[in-house]
């Protein structure tokens, strides 16, 4: 069940960043007393609060957290749309980190007196911004620093080494149904996934659509003409179906990335929670994207 | 019947028999317009689209397919598409017509009798069950589908016929509609227990969809239209009578049980076949019946093929709005469907009545 469970986080994750409303997080850098009791709904938070040494305080995480292993130990109380608030307050927390949009259980919370990081996915900069936030509100104000730093320092070397090659046309499909072309999902002009993208030197094609998902139609995929096409998938139900993958896209040879075999598969549910792990993500893209580039 | 029909057909007795050499006359010059509607939609859609094609260019033989962007353009994303909105849009539309007069219901469509809400759930667990149940190149989610339909209509058969040999309508109606929140309950049961973006993907995919990408689902589909449409063909005559009342059609000599089962099985198997190719279109199988009727009259010999080419007509408008008004992101079909045949329909209403 370990994939089933992965394929879980990753998906959620994906769909919260990409379904959800985002918007940078405001009056949650409150220094105080360290917390000691720290509750999270968000899996991108507790992977945060872990890469900053929080681990240790956190009691109770939502029942998506699948990463880093040391989660699976702790009590699940819930997620995003059905938080077990009572759960939540038998634990005894002093810190709960919510989602933006959960707007009535962050009010019961306040009602108990309890302290609330809310917080909503948004582009590289507001996973970093929150990584200092959290860093803040959790005691661990350093180590945050230091982990935003490095991110920055690889994803700046990402951008360094791809800087003078040629920017492929990208089509980033994170979503589709196994074994045809129908329900597909791909990146549009917001978000992430496109931040990622075009970090690690690709153009997204969906660029010009200010969303963060855009479901096109073949003739738009057709039109589009791809040199690349990513595909990210977070373990799971395509990977089990890769034996038809190549056929699926056949379909379309007139695609430069179709006709030129440029289109890849990655793996893994790092690359989809806008966490401490996207300097990872991104540096597969930029080896998807610019193989040539990292020999 | 339909509500505009049955305020006619309740007053006066039938309609009336037209004289076999009338009834030919308009059957021909029905077919006549609305064939030649459907024929113009299904030509002029295919070339209409975001992306400006050449058609020179689409269908020059000296390219190779592979490299020819146009040629893919227009025979792998729009033709497919086109012929499906076709194959859907006639199928549910007669569904629909046949749904109604059978259960002598103005409100009856082709998912009243839960053969939609079997094929959704068909199709939801393979999408949330997912990919240990795919083969080969085919996806199962149109199997699925298909079998979820023929699931719940040997249900609800079963349950209309249960006391005596002849479809009782009302438990029929009765059945169909409690099996349908039965199985509505069931996909919700699924929905929550499967993750997000499979709920995603199943909500998709119950907004329908007729961008099919190749020939292979409209060809596994095609003959389960075509046999529905040969029975489709035997059932007019009787449906007239069958839409007055069981007794008066059993009086001028029509096997009730007969005709009823062919009606049920026919209308079953078209709509089985649409939702399986393209998910669940809303608003085809009960407006495009209702705005036949109020061009036409009420005689199902009229209505029946009317409607079938009328419903392809207007499904594959639908779809072109759809694909084109939004690019490059698309609209949901079904949301078309409703947003245009809404309004239309009140508007016939108003200005008829």
């Amino acid at each position: 069940m370990a994939s089933r469970a992965q394929k879980l986080t990753a998906l959620v994750a994906i769909l919260l960043a990409l379904l959800l409303p985002g918007a940078p997080s405001a009056q949650n850098r409150t220094d105080g007393p360290a917390p000691r009791r720290i509750v999270s709904l968000v899996p991108s938070i507790t992977e945060m609060l872990f890469a900053i040494g929080a681990g240790p305080q956190v009691v109770a995480v939502s029942s998506y957290d699948e990463f880093p292993p040391e989660v699976k130990a702790l009590p699940k109380v819930g997620a995003l749309l059905d938080p077990d608030t009572e759960r939540i307050l038998t634990l005894r927390p002093d810190l709960i980190a919510v989602y933006g949009s959960q707007s009535e259980l962050e009010k019961q919370l306040e009602r108990a007196h309890l302290r609330t990081f809310s917080y909503r996915h948004g582009g590289i900069a507001t996973t970093l911004d929150t990584i200092r936030d959290i860093g803040v509100a959790s005691g661990h104000r350093r180590e945050a620093d230091d982990l935003v730093s490095s991110l920055q320092g690889r994803l700046d070397a990402v951008r360094e080494r791809v800087k003078v090659r040629p920017r492929p046309r990208v089509l980033l499909v994170f979503e589709r149904q196994p074994g045809t072309l129908r329900e597909l999902y791909a990146s549009g002009g917001v978000g992430f996934l496109h931040e990622m993208l075009e970090m690690a030197g690709g153009t997204n094609v969906f660029a010009d659509v200010a969303r963060e998902s855009v479901q096109p139609s073949l003739e738009t995929l057709l039109a589009r003409a791809p040199d690349v096409i990513l595909e990210v998938r977070a373990s799971g139900l395509i990977e089990k179906a890769r034996s038809d993958e190549p056929d699926v896209w056949s379909t379309l040879s007139s695609i430069p990335a179709v006709k030129n075999r440029r289109v890849h598969l990655l793996k893994g549910d790092y690359l989809v929670v806008p966490g401490p792990r996207l300097a990872m993500a991104t540096e597969a893209f930029a080896h998807a994207l610019h193989p040539e580039a990292f020999k | 019947m339909t509500t505009l029909d049955s305020a006619e057909t309740d007053g006066t007795p039938l309609p009336r028999r037209a004289s076999h050499s009338s009834i030919r006359g308009r059957l021909t010059a029905t077919i006549l317009v609305f064939g030649t509607l459907a024929l113009a939609t299904c030509v002029l859609a295919p070339i209409l689209g975001t992306t400006p094609i050449s058609l020179r260019r689409a269908f020059d033989p000296s390219i190779p397919f592979e490299q020819n962007v146009d040629a893919q353009i227009f025979f792998v994303a729009r033709l497919p598409r086109v012929l499906a909105g076709a194959l859907v849009g006639s199928a549910l539309a007669a569904a629909g017509v046949v749904f109604q007069a059978m259960l002598r219901n103005p409100l009856a469509t082709p998912f009243t009798l839960g053969v939609s809400a079997g094929a959704s759930l068909g199709a939801m667990l393979v999408i949330v069950l997912g990919g240990a149940l795919t083969f080969g190149p085919l996806s199962t989610v149109p199997a699925a589908s298909l079998a979820g339909a023929a699931a719940a209509t040997a249900v609800v058969y079963w349950l209309a016929t249960r006391h005596g040999h002849a479809i009782s309508t009302s438990v029929l109606l009765l059945a169909g509609v409690t099996l349908n929140s039965f199985l509505s309950a069931i996909i919700m049961f699924v929905q929550y227990l499967a993750d997000f973006a499979q709920v995603y993907r199943a909500a998709r995919w119950i907004m329908g969809d007729l961008d099919i990408g190749g020939y292979d689902t409209l060809i596994a589909s095609l003959p389960l239209v075509l046999v529905a449409f040969v029975l489709f063909a035997l059932l007019p005559s009787s449906l007239n009578l069958l839409s007055v009342g069981k007794d008066a059609a059993a009086a001028r000599g029509v096997d009730v049980s007969q005709a009823q089962r062919l009606a049920f099985f026919s209308a079953s198997l078209a709509t089985a076949a649409a939702v399986s190719l393209a998910g669940p279109i809303g608003f085809v199988g009960i407006v495009v019946p209702h705005l036949v009727r109020l061009m036409v009259g009420v005689d199902h010999r009229i209505v029946l093929p009317a409607s079938a080419l009328f419903g392809a007509a207007f499904l594959v408008a639908c779809d072109l709005v759809a694909r084109t008004i939004l690019a490059p992101v698309e609209i949901p079909v079904g949301i078309v469907t409703a947003m245009i045949g809404g309004p239309f329909f009140l508007w016939l209403l108003v200005h008829k009545s």
